[in-house]
């Protein structure tokens, strides 16, 4: 039996033989692998793109102090962008799955409609959840638009829930059981961060602070965003920089989720500014890439 | 000549399937019949009697007139391409017969196959290849078989040329099959696809029979479409958790992991379910302890989230609605509530029925709910039972979303149909009051499900609440528009039988639903349509004189024979049908025909002196009104109608 760290190194492996950059994972905090700005950003224009990350992805609100065997604050996906997607896909998605000791012919693979949608990224795509005997372990999306703008070349972007992933071939009922690597359990590597974010976000983060902080970043962002079309050379414009107060901004959201600090009606408007700098930032990014070319 | 279309696609969603296939048999196959077949990879048209070419047709184009001179006439025959000589006189005119030789159908079919199958419609489609401008499909097209003969039909779609090579099932079938249209189904089948629907259908029903699943028809449909191969397996639970719900247990083995339940006496779940795979067989028993592993880590999740919601009961939730909006311009859930209560209230309902409404929503700040959006309202029943609640109340709670559909039961008790009437009415009026109101296909807070559910209410339970008291305005015609659907659809009455009795007025619907009984009663009988006729032509007398009533009768300006005849059985009629039941009031009414036909006849209701001819447009005014109580006989369509 593989380990954790062993079936991930054989998917980056995988899709290393097939053409893609295995890059390291994005490090300012995200809530899934498309916002990195190597998902989020690399979808649009002209350009193909092949790209395949462990991106550890933090979402607040799902923190369960450790508790609960299957939701964790932060949980690791391997993301893969194969930008255009190539004809045969599917097939090249369920080879991943034979590399990492799967015998599909003794398995239940079913592709279930599920079109995935991400009102704050001003992005959609159509796709299924890939359930392997019952279980969903991959989310399969064909991207259509990525901040408020029509693809040019159609992503197939695969995502693989690498802990309920490698729970199943493992065959553990709780996540903290999987063996990360010899001796070595998820529960010693991970228990920590699960149980000290959870109070955190929970019980502990300034609300007021974190307000001003998402205005701090806000304030910043739309700050680049309105010199950019000013701005002489174009190509060093630092679209990059402006995208990572997008994420701040959204991840600061999420914290003020998780705290039970945005009333229903709040909600809307809070992710309607995200969604405005998201979009306003995709912008500039295809442009540039005009630009530059 | 024989035909063969396989549109090989990635998985299509299952529920669009039977859609595409119904337009797909509607494919012109120049006189052939399609015969559709589909799994969630490929859509498949076959027939087999299909011409090799069209029929030569023959075209008549009409010339100038001869007596517009040889000139006109050779631009015409120049225009068409032919020599003078070949047009012919016919009358005053030239005539060009052109002969159109018919055209080899594999030509057209090459033509327009691409377009064809692009014109399916689908409720959502997606753009793979060639950018925004792209074909746009349901999802990507991989591959496409097009055989005329067993000859391929060529053509190219979203960069796939047409061939006569199929793919078997993903996983244990071959990618690359070459297929006749005689082989084509049994190469299929060698490679783990069953391609007929009916045959996948009735292999999930034996199997899941035999395994003593729960029948679930719109699962087993589900699954029809989700699979190319399905087999049934059957998998275990710990019976720890029979503790749950069943509601619970069995929606998260429905909805979440598509499991049929089983029982192991009526009502009575047993700790098992059977599951139905993509593939062959698990021989390992690795897809059943896969299934298994799953089921179970949803079931702790549930009973995480009902131990986690009994710390607050539900009575002490109620508050927290103010964070849970209704609707943005409609305000929270609390104010719902509060509404709620006071037309349960103004409705009559009881201590118990006020409790409910109060209660019925604090369940969608529960956990439970949280996760299981369609368990709203049964959550909330089940855990008002479980902190001792009454009885009555628990059940009201339970069943106020109901009826879900139009075929879906109303709510068992007057508690429950008290408050899933105000919770639906609420919605509406405030919907309509703020603007919200459904456009087209467009209706995105359920209008008419709702409205259809108040419809439903109203006449199952008998509940003796006039239409003008609930509603007004556009809400009252939107109503009255699901009331015709209701009675026409739902109760098979005819839609003019609907429309005469509602044109007298709606007042309570099973007074509505009386009348019409009433009235396809007395319809089929042979004095019926005729005497509607005759109100029809009354109705156009009094439009036409531009009739305005102000004389009483004056029985005095009647003449003798049919008028007077008809004078006194109206008002023999007219009497007796005040005291009756519905049909024998319509019987009665019925009964007039002969003396009303006879009053035609005879009498000329345009006489010369004004006093008279306004007495007898009186008195047919008084006859069409008085009798127009049950039904407005006009709106009857009669056999000398062009409806």
């Amino acid at each position: 039996m593989d380990s954790f760290q062993q079936t991930l190194f054989k998917l980056k492996r995988y899709w290393d033989k097939r053409g893609a950059i295995i890059q390291e994972p994005y490090d300012v905090e995200v809530g899934a692998g498309t916002m990195c700005p190597e998902t989020f950003l690399r979808v649009l224009g002209p350009k193909p793109y092949r790209v395949a990350y462990v991106q550890p992805s933090r979402r607040p609100a799902d923190g369960r102090y450790g508790e609960n065997p299957n939701r964790l604050y932060k949980h690791m996906q391997l993301q893969v962008i194969l930008k255009p997607s190539p004809d045969d896909i599917l097939d090249q998605y369920l080879g991943s799955l034979e590399a990492i000791g799967l015998d599909l012919s003794k398995h239940d693979i079913k592709f279930e409609e599920d079109n995935w949608e991400s009102p704050t990224l001003g992005a959609w795509g159509i796709g299924w959840q890939v359930m392997l005997d019952g279980q969903e372990i991959t989310q399969f999306t064909y991207f259509q638009q990525c901040g408020g703008i029509d693809l040019d070349l159609v992503p197939a972007e695969i995502t693989y829930g690498l802990e309920r992933l490698v729970a199943f071939l493992q065959g553990v009922e709780s996540v903290y059981d999987i063996e990360w690597t010899k001796g070595v359990k998820y529960v010693d590597v991970r228990l920590a961060d699960e149980l000290q974010f959870s109070v955190y976000n929970f019980e502990m983060a300034n609300v007021d602070r974190l307000w001003r902080l998402l205005g701090e970043y806000e304030a910043e962002c739309k700050e680049l965003l309105a010199q950019y079309e000013d701005y002489p050379d174009k190509q060093r414009f630092p679209v990059l920089a402006t995208y990572d107060q997008v994420l701040k901004c959204s991840h600061l959201f999420n914290l003020l989720d998780a705290r039970g600090a945005i009333s229903v009606t709040e909600r809307v408007g809070v992710i309607k500014r995200v969604r405005d700098l998201a979009v306003g930032t995709a912008k500039l990014w295809a442009d540039q890439q005009q630009e530059v070319a | 000549m024989t035909f063969l279309l396989e549109i090989g696609t990635e998985e299509i969603p299952h529920w669009m399937i039977p859609g595409a296939l119904k337009q797909l048999a509607a494919m012109n196959l120049f006189g052939a019949t399609p015969q559709v077949d589909a799994t969630a990879r490929r859509l498949v048209v076959r027939a087999s009697t299909l011409p090799e070419r069209t029929p030569d047709e023959e075209q008549v184009i009409k010339g100038p007139p001869i007596s517009a001179g040889d000139k006109a006439a050779a631009g015409f025959a120049k225009k068409q391409g032919v020599e003078l000589a070949a047009m012919t006189k016919v009358g005053d005119y030239y005539e060009l017969r052109k002969q159109i030789p018919g055209r080899a159908v594999r030509d057209i079919l090459a033509e327009t196959l691409a377009a064809t199958i692009l014109a399916i419609q689908w409720p959502k489609t997606m753009y793979w290849t060639g950018g925004k401008t792209g074909p746009r499909f349901i999802r990507p097209i991989r591959w496409i078989v097009a055989l005329l003969d067993d000859q391929v039909i060529p053509f190219e779609l979203a960069g796939v040329k047409s061939g006569s090579i199929t793919r078997g099932h993903r996983i244990l079938g071959s990618p690359s099959i070459p297929v006749t249209f005689d082989t084509y189904e049994s190469e299929l089948r060698k490679n783990f696809v069953i391609l007929s629907a009916d045959e996948r259908r009735n292999k999930i029903v034996t199997e899941i029979t035999a395994l003593n699943a729960k029948p679930d028809a719109d699962l087993v449909e589900t699954l029809t479409f989700i699979t190319e191969y399905p087999t049934a397996i059957r998998g275990d639970f710990d019976p720890a958790f029979l503790e749950l719900p069943a509601e619970v247990l069995t929606t998260v083995m429905r909805h979440h992991q598509k499991y049929f339940s089983v029982e192991s006496a009526p009502g009575k779940l047993a700790p098992h379910f059977v599951a139905v795979m993509n593939t062959s067989g698990d021989p390992e028993g690795l897809v059943k302890r896969g299934n298994e592993r799953v089921l179970k880590a949803r079931f702790n999740d549930a009973r995480f989230f009902w131990d986690v919601d009994q710390h607050k009961k539900l009575a002490d939730r109620v508050e927290d609605l103010s964070h849970v909006t209704f609707q943005a311009k409609l305000g929270s859930y609390l104010e719902k509530t509060e509404r709620i209560v006071k037309l349960v209230e103004e409705l009559g309902g009881n201590a118990h029925a006020q409790r409910a409404a109060y209660l019925c929503k604090a369940d969608l700040t529960t956990e439970m709910v949280k996760e299981f959006t369609d368990l709203q309202g049964q959550v909330g029943g089940l855990y008002a039972r479980n902190q001792g609640e009454p009885g009555s109340v628990a059940k009201a709670i339970y069943d106020h979303y109901k009826p879900l559909s139009m075929d879906g039961e109303i709510p068992s008790t007057h508690e429950g149909q008290l408050v899933a009437l105000a919770d639906k009415l609420d919605t509406l009026r405030g919907c309509f009051a703020v603007g919200l109101v459904p456009t087209g296909s467009k209706d995105p807070f359920a209008l008419r499900r709702a409205a259809q559910g108040v419809v439903k209410i109203l006449v199952e339970a008998k509940l003796d609440y006039k239409l003008d008291d609930l509603v007004t305005g556009d809400l009252r015609e939107f109503l009255l528009d699901r009331i015709k659907y209701f009675f026409r659809e739902i109760r098979g009455f005819k839609y003019d039988e609907v429309n005469a009795v509602l044109a007298s007025g709606c007042g309570t619907l099973s007074d509505v639903e009386a009348r019409l009984t009433a009235l396809a009663a007395v319809r089929p009988t042979e004095d019926f349509e005729p005497l509607a006729a005759s109100f029809k032509r009354i109705q156009n007398i009094l439009k036409q004189a531009e009739f305005e009533p102000h004389d009483v009768l004056d029985q005095s300006l009647l003449e003798d024979g049919p008028e007077r005849a008809l004078h006194a059985d109206f008002r023999r009629v007219r009497d007796a049908a005040k005291s009756e039941t519905y049909p024998q009031a319509l019987e009665q009414i019925a009964s007039l025909r002969p003396r009303v036909d006879t009053f035609f006849d005879k009498v000329l209701v345009n006489a010369k002196d004004e006093r008279v001819r306004n007495n007898r447009l009186t008195l047919l005014h008084n006859l069409l009104t008085e009798f127009s109580t049950i039904a407005d006989f006009s709106e009857i369509v009669t056999s000398g109608d062009h409806k």
